[in-house]
């Protein structure tokens, strides 16, 4: 078994509405800074012992799909390193 | 009848309902999540609050709790199943029905009084009122807008699943009476059954003639109609 950690980003779909990144957005641009635009995510780290990546990365993937993130709103991916 | 108004960490609205119900003479009692559904439940509320604190996803803990695999089995057996609100946002998190209610278009929690258009009142929920009817109802929520892939809602809106929009006091579609930014304006749909229905607005606080208006008794005496 090895160890490692899966990183899972979840976002929006594009086109998917994201008041809150546009919030944050306007606030940034309220400070003076420019920006062409700006997209939120959430990202989960999970610590997993796994025989390999790959059977790791299937393990976090059925995580995603049943969980963390919603498929009807949501793309996500997800990358695996040694811990 | 017994209606089973399932109670999470957090719902706040359980109450609520179960004194509409008690208005209407319809026999309710609140359950909590982890005694499971009891065996004579002949209806379902999944009530509004902040279940779980809303982490992860308004409804997303909630929809993985095992008594919503009870509730997935009862519902598929046909007892009637209403989602109010956070009970809307995990009717649809755990496949009740489709779609998903997100951040309002606002990024705020907004608590107001809303126009509602009947889009089918061929259900058990809206046979008390016409296709086209407005009733007033209020929402409080801050992830009510409902998103769907454009090709599922044109195939939701042509099987009739829509229940409700949000409309003006004249019942017209409009950006300003969308007070989330809802997709086609959608605030309440149907399940796969007609007897599965997740709205945001709720209809438990437009039942008591005390608290200002009755539109909302009709949606609850679907509970009635669907056991007809």
């Amino acid at each position: 078994m090895t160890a490692y950690t899966a990183t899972v980003t979840v976002r929006l779909k594009r086109g998917v509405l994201d008041p809150e990144a546009e919030t944050t957005q306007r606030s940034l641009e309220r400070l003076g800074f420019e920006l062409e635009d700006l997209r939120s995510a959430d990202r989960f780290e999970i610590d997993v012992d796994a025989e390999s990546a790959e059977d790791a990365t299937d393990r976090v993937d059925e995580m995603a799909e049943r969980l963390l993130a919603n498929p009807t709103i949501h793309d996500y991916d997800i990358t695996v390193d040694e811990r | 009848m017994t209606v089973a108004i399932i109670r999470f960490g957090g719902s706040n609205c359980d109450r609520d309902a179960a004194r509409a119900l008690d208005h209407l003479d319809i026999d309710a009692e609140i359950v909590w999540h982890e005694d499971g559904l009891p065996a004579e439940t002949t209806g379902v509320v999944l009530p509004g609050g902040f279940s779980y604190g809303d982490y992860l996803r308004a409804g997303a803990m909630a929809a993985q709790s095992p008594i919503l695999e009870e509730v997935r089995a009862a519902a598929a057996d046909g007892v009637p199943v209403l989602g109010v609100c956070n009970g809307a946002q995990i009717g649809c998190e755990s496949g009740l029905t489709e779609g998903a209610f997100t951040t309002n278009r606002s990024a705020r929690f907004q608590c107001e009084r809303v126009h509602l258009r009947v889009e089918n009142a061929d259900t058990p929920w809206t046979a008390a009122y016409e296709e086209g009817d407005v009733i007033e109802v209020p929402i409080a929520h801050g992830e009510g807008r409902y998103e769907v892939t454009d090709e599922r809602l044109t195939e939701l809106e042509a099987d009739g699943r829509v229940l409700f929009r949000y409309c003006d006091a004249d019942g017209e579609l409009t950006e300003d009476a969308n007070p989330n930014g809802s997709k086609h304006s959608v605030a309440g749909v149907l399940g796969a059954d007609d007897t599965v229905a997740v709205l945001m607005p709720h209809p438990e606080r437009a039942t008591l003639p005390d608290i200002g208006g009755t539109d909302g008794a009709g949606i609850l005496r679907g509970f009635e109609r669907a056991a007809e």
